[in-house]
C-alpha cells in the first residue's frame, strides 16, 4: 500500500507503523504513524467527538 | 393542568435558525443556512467563552493562535450543513434545541507540527474579515499530523449529545 509521506508517496512496507488511540468521556481517538529510520513521514489522527458543553436557558419568574 | 413555567422548546430550535431577533440583526440576503467553518486551534491559545470571533482572514491571513502548516488553508474548512436544527420537549418545563453538523470535518494531506488541541466553529456568512462571529470552540486531546489527515467526526445529532445544544432545565 502506498503512504502519503513527508517524501512523497511511499510503499508501506518500507516504513515502520505505529498505530495508538485514546478514549475518554471526551472523545474516542485513533492515530497511525509511519517511520522511516527513525524519522516521522506521516501522522494521521481521527478524533470522535463524544459530546460537547450545554449551554443552559431559563425562563425567569415574574413578580 | 396547572401552567408551567418554561422556555418554549420550539423556541430552542428557532433560536439556531435566527427566527428570533430581540435587537438588531444582520440584513439577511437569503434564507439559506449561513456558511460556518471550522478553525483549528493551537495548544498554546486561550481561546474561551470570551472569543467572540474569528480574527482572521478566510483564505488567506491565519487568526493568532490558529495552526498553520502545508496545505491548511487560513480558517479551517467549511462545515458540511444538511441538517437542519431540531427541538425535542423532555417535560412540562425542560427542552433541547441541538444542531451537529452532518459529515466529519476534514484536513486533508496537511503538516501541522505545533500541537493543537481544539477547533473553533464559526460563522462566514455574517462576517467579515477580521471579525467573523464565533459559534463554539470544542477541545480534544493534544495532536500534530504529519502529511497526513486529520478527521473530526461530530457527536450523535441528539438532544445529549449534539455538538451544539440549547436546553431549558
Amino acid at each position: 500500500m502506498l503512504v502519503n509521506t513527508i517524501h512523497g508517496e511511499m510503499d508501506d512496507s518500507l516504513l515502520v507503523k505505529k498505530e495508538g488511540s485514546l478514549d475518554n468521556d471526551i472523545e474516542s481517538t485513533t492515530w497511525v504513524e509511519y517511520w522511516l529510520d527513525d524519522v516521522l513521514v506521516h501522522r494521521s489522527v481521527h478524533v470522535t467527538l463524544k459530546t460537547s458543553p450545554l449551554s443552559a436557558l431559563e425562563a425567569a419568574s415574574i413578580g | 393542568m396547572a401552567n408551567s413555567q418554561s422556555m418554549v422548546t420550539s423556541f430552542l430550535g428557532k433560536v439556531l435558525t435566527g427566527t428570533h431577533n430581540f435587537g438588531v440583526a444582520p440584513v439577511r440576503a437569503t434564507t439559506a443556512a449561513d456558511t460556518f467553518r471550522a478553525a483549528l486551534l493551537l495548544a498554546s491559545g486561550t481561546f474561551n467563552a470570551n472569543s467572540a470571533n474569528y480574527t482572521g482572514t478566510v483564505g488567506s491571513v491565519t487568526m493568532s493562535g490558529e495552526v498553520s502548516g502545508t496545505n491548511y488553508t487560513a480558517g479551517g474548512v467549511v462545515i458540511t450543513n444538511l441538517d437542519v436544527p431540531a427541538s425535542q420537549n423532555s417535560s412540562p418545563t425542560a427542552g433541547v434545541g441541538y444542531w451537529t453538523p452532518s459529515s466529519s470535518v476534514i484536513y486533508s494531506n496537511v503538516t501541522l507540527s505545533t500541537s493543537f488541541d481544539a477547533v473553533m466553529i464559526y460563522n462566514v456568512t455574517q462576517g467579515s474579515a477580521g471579525a467573523y462571529p464565533a459559534v463554539s470552540i470544542h477541545t480534544f486531546g493534544a495532536q500534530t499530523i504529519t502529511a497526513g489527515n486529520f478527521t473530526l467526526t461530530m457527536p450523535g445529532n441528539t438532544t445529549s449529545t449534539a455538538l451544539i445544544r440549547l436546553s431549558t432545565t
